[in-house]
């Protein structure tokens, strides 16, 4: 087991979540892409643990998942009051504020 | 420690004294929080205000009474995860202080009847609870509808407060985070208050929503950035204590590319907190969108923390590789400073126009950090200081001038400002002079110990750049000088509410210190200048 393809596929998730964030217009969509770094972010510190032999990475990987959830919680609810006025969830009509 | 062997747990020890402020901070919003469910509404105004308040300066007294016989090298509990030293300290008294002028001015009810803030976070933006989508305001003029007036007999919402405090114990525990784990928690703690506050805004709800959910999105990127670059930190040093990284970094076999991008990762989103240079995109909608009691705490306790946390990380952690991020910090002062500079001459909005000028004093404030020595570590946080005062104080001015349909933030509202309020004029013009930096303020107290200490460290060329966006910078706040003082009042322009004593105390609290930092800075620079980071 070479836990280095591991690492490739963590990093090829994170980059996947990050160019999602970028093109994708509805703002529900951009938030999962953002969980999705995250959760990529746990493969790595998983298997950066298992190649040090220790537990830290792994009970990391515990710290991220409540913050996701928690995240989870307030990013929702903005998303939902503002489709609530709006709408419309997509992140192209909130274009108010510029310049 | 490893795989399958099981070893003996022992408690880890806990120093209260040390840690008792964010305990009482954190304490009080976890109460906050339960008085809210059990606390008739009528009630939970004064209720609330009054535990914030007490708690803020119960904080400040245990940080008080700590300091004296504070250990000088400064101590790290809780298995090293919190280094509480002397830096630490000075950042959780600036932090307090600012809350409490700050909450002071989130509690405001008089200027806005009712207080800023909407009384259920559910309401539309249409005007009215009641308002369908179908009267839905063209986009030219989206934001200006107000609440149905019968809303403002309904309160504001209260829950603004234990949010305040949940954001303002991360930032304290943000700033003495001793590994990246514990930071990484901290940013979060301080951040998802601060996405909610962002929409609560009474009048404007349509801009308030659109600046929480563009400050979410980007800020839970930003974040994302700082997680990967902590698991990187991770696969290279095996750990993500600072002290750690910082001696793998000093001797270790491991591949670089670890090191460094896991480095540019994390200052990635450290960058983004502080709303500098190519990581601002989110400040001027920010700032702009939100309540304006609630852009004054983020601009002045925001930035706290987050150069806080970027001058342990740096200086801690990585002050051996220099020579390898310099180069790049370098670019990052430079862009931010143009920036600020440059697009804040173009605004037409006041809250917008400190935004950019936020921007401005984060590039400067890299520049101090970059300068890693003892003067530029003081410096740097006396520029937190002074800079934090001066903001909050000049957005509770903001707050204050006023039209038919709130606050009047455009500049033409401003015109002839000076002939019909010359007191708010004048103290809006003294905290414009402290902001570009002008003797006898903080502002160039502040500029001058960073450049100084910046000097010395072989930066010169960077100071002299420094000194010209200054000046550029100086053109658009006097601007706002030369608009108030030398127009014609416009008819139907805006007037200045009176304020009451809650944002009277802001503001005067806000220009006091700025004047007494830039005449006798001595005590402050003392404090700051108190000692190194433990670690």
């Amino acid at each position: 087991m070479t836990p280095e393809y591991y690492l490739l596929l963590s990093a090829l998730l994170f980059s996947i979540g990050a160019v999602g964030v970028l093109v994708r217009r509805n703002a529900i969509v951009v938030f999962m892409c953002i969980e999705l770094m995250l959760n990529s972010v746990n493969l790595s510190l998983v298997t950066f643990a298992r190649i040090e032999g220790t537990l830290d990475g792994q009970v990391m990987a515990f710290f991220v998942m409540v913050v996701a959830a928690a995240e989870v919680v307030v990013g929702l609810a903005i998303i939902m009051s503002i489709f609530r006025t709006r709408r419309s969830a997509s992140i192209d009509d909130t274009n108010l504020l510029k310049y | 420690m490893f795989g399958a062997q099981v070893t003996a747990l022992s408690p880890p020890s806990v120093d209260y004294t040390a840690m008792l402020p964010v305990l009482i901070v954190l304490g009080a919003a976890a109460v906050g929080v339960l008085l809210e469910a059990f606390v008739p509404r009528h009630l939970r105004w004064s209720v609330q205000v009054t535990v914030s308040l007490v708690a803020l300066a119960g904080a400040g007294i245990a940080l008080g009474a700590y300091v004296p016989g504070a250990p000088a090298q400064g101590v790290t509990t809780m298995v090293d995860t919190l280094a509480i030293d002397a830096p630490a300290l000075f950042l959780w008294g600036t932090l307090l202080a600012l809350s409490f002028v700050a909450l002071l001015f989130i509690a405001e009810r008089t200027v806005e009847p009712g207080g800023a803030f909407v009384s259920q976070a559910a309401l539309r933006g249409a005007a009215g609870a009641g308002g369908s989508v179908s009267t839905r305001e063209p986009e030219t003029t989206g934001g200006r509808d107000g609440a149905a007036p019968a809303d403002g007999a309904r309160g504001m919402q209260t829950e603004i407060f234990p949010l305040t405090l949940f954001a303002l114990g991360g930032m304290m525990t943000f700033v003495a985070a001793n590994d990246l784990l514990t930071m990484f928690i901290a940013l979060e703690v301080l951040s998802l208050p601060l996405y909610l506050m962002c929409g609560l805004a009474r009048r404007r709800r349509l801009l308030s929503q659109e600046s929480a959910v563009k400050y979410f999105l980007l800020g839970a990127f930003a974040s994302a950035f700082f997680l990967y670059g902590l698991a990187l930190l991770y696969g290279y040093a095996g750990s993500v204590r600072l002290g750690d990284i910082a001696t793998a970094a000093a001797g270790s076999d491991r591949s670089d590319t670890l090191l460094f991008a896991g480095f540019g990762l994390l200052v990635v989103g450290l960058l983004f907190k502080g709303s500098v240079g190519p990581f601002h995109a989110w400040t001027p909608d920010v700032y702009q969108g939100a309540p304006t009691s609630v852009t004054g705490f983020m601009a002045a306790c925001t930035k706290v923390a987050a150069f806080g946390a970027m001058l342990r990380v740096l200086y801690v952690g990585f002050e051996g590789v220099s020579w390898e991020w310099r180069g790049i910090l370098w670019a990052v002062a430079i862009v931010s400073m143009a920036v600020g500079a440059v697009l804040g001459l173009t605004q037409r909005d006041v809250k917008r126009m400190i935004a950019y000028s936020s921007i401005a004093h984060a590039g400067f404030l890299v520049i101090g950090v970059m300068t890693l020595s003892d003067s530029g570590l003081a410096a740097t946080m006396f520029y937190l200081l002074a800079y934090g005062f001066t903001t909050l104080a000049a957005f509770a001015v903001v707050s204050l001038v006023r039209d038919a349909d709130g606050e009047a933030t455009d500049l033409s509202s401003w015109a002839g400002l000076a002939k019909r309020s010359p007191l708010i004029a004048g103290v809006f013009t003294f905290l414009l002079l402290a902001l570009a930096g002008i003797p006898l303020t903080s502002g160039f107290v502040g500029k001058f110990v960073v450049f100084s200490a910046a000097l010395g460290e072989g930066l010169a060329p960077l100071v002299v750049l420094a000194l010209v966006f200054s000046a550029v910078a100086a053109f658009y706040y006097l601007r706002v000088v030369v608009v108030m003082y030398f127009s014609e009042p416009a008819a139907g322009g805006a007037s200045v509410t009176v304020p009451g004593a809650f944002t009277t105390v802001t503001i005067a609290a806000g220009t006091i210190v700025t004047l007494l930092l830039g005449i006798y800075p001595g005590f402050a620079l003392e404090w700051a200048g108190a000692g190194g980071f433990a670690f």
